[in-house]
């Protein structure tokens, strides 16, 4: 297989608030091939999405990258200076945002918010840039892109903003894209049409997605490789069928026993016990023992990933079978 | 529950603060800022000046006897004829300034607070009558206070000056009208909020006299924001009387505020003699600010949304 | 659009009659017509004659009737101290004030704003806190004392620019009288701008750095940067578009407060405009002046009101004009 089109190596992000530090990511690592669809699950306040913005560059303080590595075709775009980092944004990597009503700027025509995107990377003319503006459009499925590049973003129903967030994303052909979300915020029938179409997308340019979630059941028709995020840290990595059919975490057993399609008619839902750990001054240990079954005296220790099978690796002591 | 540690620690607390009455809580509150701190002892000195006026001036400024034409335009630090030193210089007539401003203070002082109480009860009615009676009632009220609200304070005490014609009593009238407004658009609003309570309900329910349910529930819920426009408000109303004083549209000469001190002093500032305008503008300034800052953190510790 | 223009104008014109029966009742009612509207130097002849002229004799609503038609044509009768009618030395005044006022806005606009952002964009920087306590102190301290402060420190100590007056005027377009082309008019012109711009410039850093602050946490400003668009484009377009609604709405509001307000500054720095003419007049009870003033100045008010209110809807695209209450 060909060079990653991401490597991220023991990614730390912490935020450095007055009641402490907050150790957001913490020794994050994961691979991403060309091409492939990677999820990125975990409950909120688990860190995802701030991987996410740490990816992108857009940690804003008192948050801090404060280690690791993070290698887009072998560069380390921590080392990027901020215009470096600029150019990289939005070019050759893409980020798709959770609620398109507020993603869009309200009183800046669609046009000029993706005009200003192309233009921002390269040089070319209003003319043709109108023109790749429009072709974004029809690709993402929103009739008449002529007309519409005129409206503003009231005058687009929810789902459609978010096609027009993906056309923004696509327009200089990224080779990553980072989508943050895209259709919590979107009716069920909407999600399905979204998926669809990034599906699609995606398959037809060739770039790679990092789609992160909460909803084990978007990952299961969209992932290859799938990544289960507690408090910080990656737990439990593998492919989507390794993970989602034979889950060695268990985290993530109880995030796909508290999915009630997977719960027997009648039956009582599961559900994984306590609450989240605060990420404020965590403790060391493995911080799920707190609200783990399978939790024993050596799990005060922090447990190091390792790999268990072929391409599956786990954070735990105490793996299940 | 052991998942769950910051939460246990925190409840005694909770419990604790709870009990506090909420005057101690606001109390507590305030002088967590330093700067507040500083608002409310400078606010402090600046009302003991005024209210010990009679003591504290080394000369009483409106006593004929005790003025010496001699002593006019004296400059900071001067020494009189008759032996003290003028601090702050003299005025035109021979009149220490610092005398002067400790009085003058005390009439800006008595006419914004009074000006601003009359507002505020005039304005708490009003405010309460629309929000619980609803209705007519509440749309007329509610739009006269949206045209007044509509010009500027200055424009509105101008017309009623001019209409009215001069003199103390006409200038608390005029300052009063200017402020209602204010208080009616804050309690109006605050009891609505409480209005719309599932408690209110209960209340209405419960056939509790409307007497009980407007002293009783609606209008302690509306204090805490009419305080601090109140406080807002008396600053605002002790610059607006001065510039009426200032414009020689204010108190008459017989209750000389800080505004009509100004005023004298503007004809010899033109001359270099700064100080007969400069020291009573330094007062009010001292006032206005003192009140702003005391106001400032009132409006952030009695807003129960904005703690942190 | 046209719809809600009309039902404003409407509204307008019914807060437009309501202030005329205010101030027809204070002047008229209230107050004593007689000493209002006549000398007090007339002698009894003439005195009676100005009763029946002004229809003084007869029932109130009559009366009103007169006022108000004469007020229509713009009649609200001669000075007592000029011999002109009122509203012709209103007019006369009326763009020496304007200029102030617009001066006074531009200073605002063009400190205020910038002020605000830098403030917006570093809350936490030793500029922004400074910026922020000034602008408490520019809402704290008196107008008019700190127009006496600036003669004292530019005009006396200094020496600089002159402390009273306007500098000589051309007609522009050979009707209004402007004093911004010459030098001298400039020097007259900046103290009391200045002076009277004062609030405005607390006032505009305070509502531009909220507004910069607040559009900063939007998800638009994170997809802008995540479109790997400039700083200078987002904050210039994206942010500054946001908030310059808000913006455009105060300035608009504030442009009548600067009118009222120049009645202070034009007292202290002696500007000949219809803010001054107010105060001469309130002090030599030229009545006849006061109503035109106010009349006027509520006018303006209202149509300030309206305009504002059109451009604001017509600079958000949210608004929807059919919702909007008046």
């Amino acid at each position: 297989m060909s060079e990653p089109v991401l490597r991220v190596e023991e990614l730390r992000t912490h935020f450095f608030t007055k009641a402490g530090v907050v150790k957001a990511v913490d020794d994050v690592s994961f691979i991403v091939n060309r091409g492939e669809v990677m999820g990125l699950v975990g409950e909120s306040g688990s860190g995802k999405s701030m991987t996410g913005y740490s990816l992108m560059g857009l940690i804003d303080p008192p948050g801090r990258i404060v280690g690791g590595r993070i290698l887009l075709d072998g560069i380390d775009v921590i080392k990027l200076s901020g215009e470096e980092m600029r150019q990289m944004r939005g070019n050759r990597v893409a980020m798709i945002f959770q609620d398109p009503m507020m993603t869009l700027n309200p009183v800046l025509r669609i046009d000029t918010q993706m005009i200003e995107a192309i233009v921002a990377h390269r040089k070319v003319s209003a003319g043709d840039a109108h023109a790749m503006a429009a072709a974004a459009l029809s690709k993402v499925g929103i009739p008449s892109p002529e007309e519409r590049l005129s409206a503003y973003p009231h005058q687009f129903s929810g789902g459609m903003r978010q096609r027009v967030a993906i056309a923004i994303a696509l327009l200089n052909k990224p080779d990553l894209i980072i989508a943050d979300e895209p259709t919590t915020a979107l009716d069920v029938t909407i999600q399905g049409q979204i998926l669809y179409e990034m599906q699609k997308l995606t398959r037809e340019t060739g770039a790679a997605v990092i789609w992160i979630t909460h909803d084990l059941s978007v990952v299961a028709g969209l992932a290859d490789q799938v990544s289960v995020m507690y408090a910080g840290r990656i737990v439990e990595q593998g492919t989507a069928e390794q993970v989602l059919g034979r889950p060695r975490h268990p985290y993530t057993r109880g995030l796909l026993d508290s999915v009630p399609a997977n719960n027997a008619r009648g039956a009582r839902l599961k559900q994984i016990p306590g609450m989240t750990p605060s990420l404020l001054d965590l403790p060391p240990g493995c911080p799920f023992r707190e609200r783990c079954s399978y939790a024993q005296s050596d799990c005060a220790r922090t447990p190091l990933m390792r790999p268990l099978t072929a391409g599956q690796s786990v954070r735990c002591h105490h793996p299940l079978a | 529950m052991s998942a769950l540690p910051d939460t246990v620690i925190v409840e005694p607390l909770a419990t604790g603060a709870a009990t506090e009455t909420p005057l101690g809580r606001i109390a507590r509150d305030f002088v967590t800022n330093p700067i507040a701190i500083f608002g409310i002892v400078l606010l402090l000195l600046v009302v003991l000046a005024a209210i010990l006026a009679p003591f504290i001036s080394p000369q009483n400024p409106y006593d004929l006897a005790q003025l010496d034409v001699m002593d006019s335009r004296l400059e900071p630090g001067s020494k009189a004829l008759t032996g003290g030193t003028y601090w702050l210089g003299t005025d035109d007539q021979g009149r220490d300034m610092l005398s002067a401003i400790f009085y003058g203070l005390r009439i800006s002082l008595s006419v914004g607070v009074a000006s601003t109480v009359l507002a505020l009860l005039i304005g708490l009615t009003m405010g309460l009558a629309a929000a619980y009676l609803g209705g007519r009632v509440e749309t007329l009220i509610m739009r006269i206070v949206d045209i007044q609200l509509s010009f500027p304070a200055i424009l509105i005490a101008l017309i009623l000056i001019a209409v009215l014609g001069q003199g103390t009593g006409k200038v608390i009238a005029a300052l009063v009208t200017v402020q209602w407004a204010y208080y009616a658009r804050t309690v109006r609003s605050a009891a609505l909020v409480e209005k719309r309570k599932e408690y209110m309900e209960a209340a209405r329910c419960l056939a509790l006299p409307p007497s009980r349910i407007v002293f009783k529930h609606l209008l302690p819920n509306c204090l805490p924001p009419t305080i601090v426009v109140a406080t807002v408000q008396v600053a605002a109303a002790i610059a607006l009387e001065a510039t009426l004083s200032f414009l020689g549209l204010g108190l008459p000469i017989t209750e000389p505020s800080l505004g009509l001190l100004i005023a004298n002093g503007y004809q010899y500032l033109l001359s270099g003699k700064y100080w007969i305008s400069f020291f009573p503008g330094v007062a009010l300034l001292v006032t206005i600010v003192s009140i702003n800052l005391v106001a400032d953190q009132l409006r952030d510790v009695m807003n129960p949304r904005l703690q942190k | 659009m046209l719809v809600y223009i009309i039902r404003r104008g409407l509204q307008s014109v019914v807060v437009l009659f309501l202030m005329s029966v205010l101030v027809f009742v204070g002047v008229y009612a209230i107050g004593n017509p007689i000493d209002i509207l006549i000398n007090p130097q007339a002698d009894q002849q003439d005195r009676e004659r100005a009763i029946a002229a002004l229809g003084l004799d007869k029932p109130l609503p009559e009366q009103y009737w007169t006022f108000f038609t004469g007020a229509l044509h713009g009649d609200f009768g001669k000075s007592f101290v000029h011999a002109t009618p009122a509203i012709s030395l209103i007019l006369e005044r009326m763009p020496a004030t304007l200029e102030l006022a617009f001066a006074a806005m531009l200073i605002a606009v063009v400190f205020g704003i910038p002020l605000g952002l830098w403030a917006g964009l570093r809350p936490n920087g030793i500029a922004g806190r400074t910026i922020m306590a000034g602008s408490i102190l520019g809402f704290s301290l008196p107008t008019f004392w700190v127009g006496l402060m600036l003669i004292m420190v530019f005009s006396v100590v200094l020496g600089w620019l002159p402390s009273n007056g306007r500098g000589p005027t051309v007609d522009l377009f050979g009707l209004i009288p402007v004093s911004f082309f010459s030098v001298d008019g400039w020097r007259h012109l900046m103290l009391p701008a200045t002076n009277l711009a004062l609030f405005n410039v607390a006032l505009l850093i305070r509502l531009t750095r909220a507004g910069a602050h607040e559009a900063l946490l939007q998800d638009y400003v994170k997809f802008a940067r995540a479109k790997g668009l400039t700083n200078r484009r987002i904050i210039g377009v994206h942010v500054l578009r946001n908030i310059l609604i808000p913006i455009v709405t105060v300035v608009g509001l504030q442009f009548g407060a600067l009118i009222a307000f120049a009645i202070v500054t034009e007292s202290v720095f002696a500007w000949p405009g219809m803010g001054k003419l107010l105060i001469d007049s309130i002090n030599v009870l030229d009545r006849p002046v006061i109503v035109a003033y106010l009349l006027i100045i509520v006018t303006m008010f209202i149509v300030i009101n309206l305009v504002v209110d059109v451009l604001y809807s017509a600079l958000d695209p949210r608004v929807r004009l059919t919702e909007s209450k008046g």
